[in-house]
């Protein structure tokens, strides 16, 4: 069992500046309060006087807790997750204690009752908050795990590994110090491939990992590689989740180069503007080879590992332009976390 | 002493320079010569006649044209060559070749594994006929024609139309004609995707058809003809393909 649970994503706070864990406490809190209502009322005309009562008692509760959580996501952070967790909590009591005299302004009684019972159905709303964000890290967890298995399977194909030692198999006679070059750096992306990649690394190690992947290519393919780099210098301590780009940079070389006969070039651009980071990256499409396997799914899992660290905030498109396959990602620009 | 006579194909070059150095090493045991070296399957077809061939080492993924289809135009010739595929990692080739028997070696390769290949093939074992089709049944992008003793390679996408006319079928390209010597049937078949069966002899190319125009009409002919982009050639439409005809140009 220990092994599995070594998968397990650790429980921690959701990212409160993060628009999309925004809009899911909104939703989920909005959604609960209807649901309350409707439990609460005998009627249908009852149910939408019921929804106003609660609303105008839980909005600007609920709107002064989201600032707070924004303004002190960074404090938040530090905590360890129960710690965390009782922090938000002590927040949301204190923020409907705050405003319970003006809602007795509003017309309401005012009783110390009435205080506790508010209180305590904020209290069960953050609980079953908490709740659904943890059942969230819990279904992404073997995502995760099995996102890994793929980094070992099939993000480095076995394609790619038998013949790049069969290239270094032809030098080992010739020239034997670029031979033992290339073992090195082969070694090193499989350490790369094989360590836990869950943690975000910076995308200076990234670019690191395609430049020695693309050493190895162009050992074998010669000129028929070349790769365009154009990289804004500001770039290198983005914060950016593990093999994002070696994956793409390997298909961009198995669908775009290989089945050419003519050189072809890969571009790759990478810029910040103000705090998102965009990736770019183009490669020779080839109509005719649309049959060899593997795009989608490297796809599909970075898609998959951007929405786990980025929710909504994080994209990734494709289209077909120009005899030309592109890829744009844009995600927000993080230097520390 | 007669040296084998054996040729390399393969898209990278260090992968022909690994191949030429385990040749060498297995020159004691069994004397050869390399009679030549091509980057792709087109080059290998221009080559392989002049060498004079007797064994073919092909890797099987290379662009413009795969190893298996290069082996399946390699039939065309009078004394085709022994083919041994050779691939880094296609685990659905490498099950049809076992299947089949079909001799195949996996990169890294062996100089053992290479030996033992190479005196098989001295000794005359050929491919069985139609097992290539069926190990790889995607469509070629060449047609193979034997004219004058050479081979010439008719790309698939530049053909207009194929008609049969007794032994052969023709094979019209905006530039000429060639005759080769394949079913219409057979054809049909393959190239489903391309072409459409406008006549009971007759496939056109769908990307070249442009339209069609009203034509005599007779007992077997439904009255129209097909309009080619490019030739001012009209093919006539048979009654039983008319409806497809329609529905296609529609």
């Amino acid at each position: 069992m220990q092994s599995i649970r070594q998968n397990d994503l650790p429980d921690a706070l959701p990212d409160f500046r993060n628009l999309g864990v925004i809009s899911r406490i909104l939703l989920s809190v909005n959604a609960l309060a209807l649901f309350f209502a409707l439990a609460r009322s005998r009627e249908i005309g009852e149910f939408a006087a019921k929804v106003t009562e609660i609303a105008g008692s839980l909005e600007p509760i609920l709107l002064v807790v989201v600032i707070l959580l924004y303004a002190g996501s960074t404090l938040l952070e530090r905590l360890a997750y129960v710690q965390g967790l009782l922090a938000v909590l002590a927040i949301v009591l204190a923020v409907t204690a705050a405003l319970f005299p003006f809602q007795s302004l509003l017309g309401e009684s005012g009783e110390w009752r009435e205080l506790a019972w508010s209180l305590g159905h904020a209290a069960l709303g953050t609980g079953a908050i908490a709740w659904y964000f943890h059942l969230r890290n819990r279904a992404f967890s073997p995502a995760i795990s099995e996102a890994r298995l793929q980094a070992l399977q099939a993000r480095i194909r076995p394609h790619f590994l038998f013949n790049t030692l069969n290239a270094v198999l032809s030098l080992i006679r010739k020239d034997p110090k670029r031979a033992e070059g290339a073992l090195e750096d082969l070694a090193e992306l499989f350490r790369t491939v094989m360590v836990d990649n869950r943690k975000l690394i910076t995308l200076g190690d990234e670019l690191s990992l395609c430049r020695q992947y693309l050493n190895l290519e162009q050992l074998r393919l010669g000129e028929r590689l070349s790769v365009h780099w154009r990289l804004d210098p500001a770039i290198e301590n983005a914060l950016v989740p593990p093999m994002l780009l070696q994956p793409l940079v390997e298909n961009a070389v198995y669908h775009g180069i290989e089945p050419g006969t003519a050189p072809g070039i890969i571009e790759v651009r990478i810029e910040r503007r103000d705090d998102r980071l965009w990736l770019h990256l183009a490669n020779p499409y080839h109509e005719d080879y649309q049959h060899r396997q593997g795009n989608h799914m490297a796809l599909a899992n970075i898609r998959e590992r951007l929405q786990l660290h980025f929710d909504v905030e994080a994209s990734l498109d494709t289209r077909i332009a120009d005899g030309r396959f592109e890829i744009g990602i844009a995600m927000p620009y993080r230097t520390s976390l | 002493m007669n040296l084998l006579r054996v040729v390399i194909i393969d898209d990278e070059e260090p992968a022909r320079n690994r191949l030429r150095e385990l040749l060498e090493d297995c020159r004691e045991e069994l004397p050869h010569s390399i009679a030549g070296e091509a980057a792709n399957g087109v080059e290998g077809l221009q080559i392989i006649a002049a060498a004079g061939a007797e064994v073919v080492l092909v890797d099987i993924h290379m662009p413009e044209m795969s190893g298996i289809e290069f082996a399946r135009h390699l039939q065309v010739l009078e004394r085709p060559p022994a083919v041994i595929f050779v691939t880094a990692h296609d685990r659905y080739a490498v099950e049809a070749f076992e299947v089949n028997a079909v001799d195949y070696l996996t990169k890294p390769v062996r100089a053992m594994r290479l030996l033992t290949a190479l005196k098989k093939a001295a000794n005359g074992a050929r491919l069985a006929r139609g097992v290539l089709e069926s190990i790889d049944p995607a469509p070629r992008r060449f047609f193979s024609v034997a004219e004058r003793g050479r081979m010439t390679l008719v790309r698939v996408s530049d053909v207009i139309y194929l008609r049969a006319e007794l032994k052969y079928v023709t094979v019209r390209t905006r530039t000429g004609e060639h005759l080769i010597e394949e079913s219409l049937t057979q054809l049909e078949q393959e190239f489903s995707g391309v072409f459409v069966r406008i006549h009971r002899n007759c496939l056109v190319a769908r990307r070249w058809i442009r339209g069609v125009e009203r034509g005599a009409e007779s007992e077997s002919e439904a009255g129209w003809s097909v309009v080619l982009e490019g030739l001012d050639e009209r093919l006539a439409v048979s009654r039983r393909q008319w409806a497809q005809v329609k529905a296609l140009v529609s």
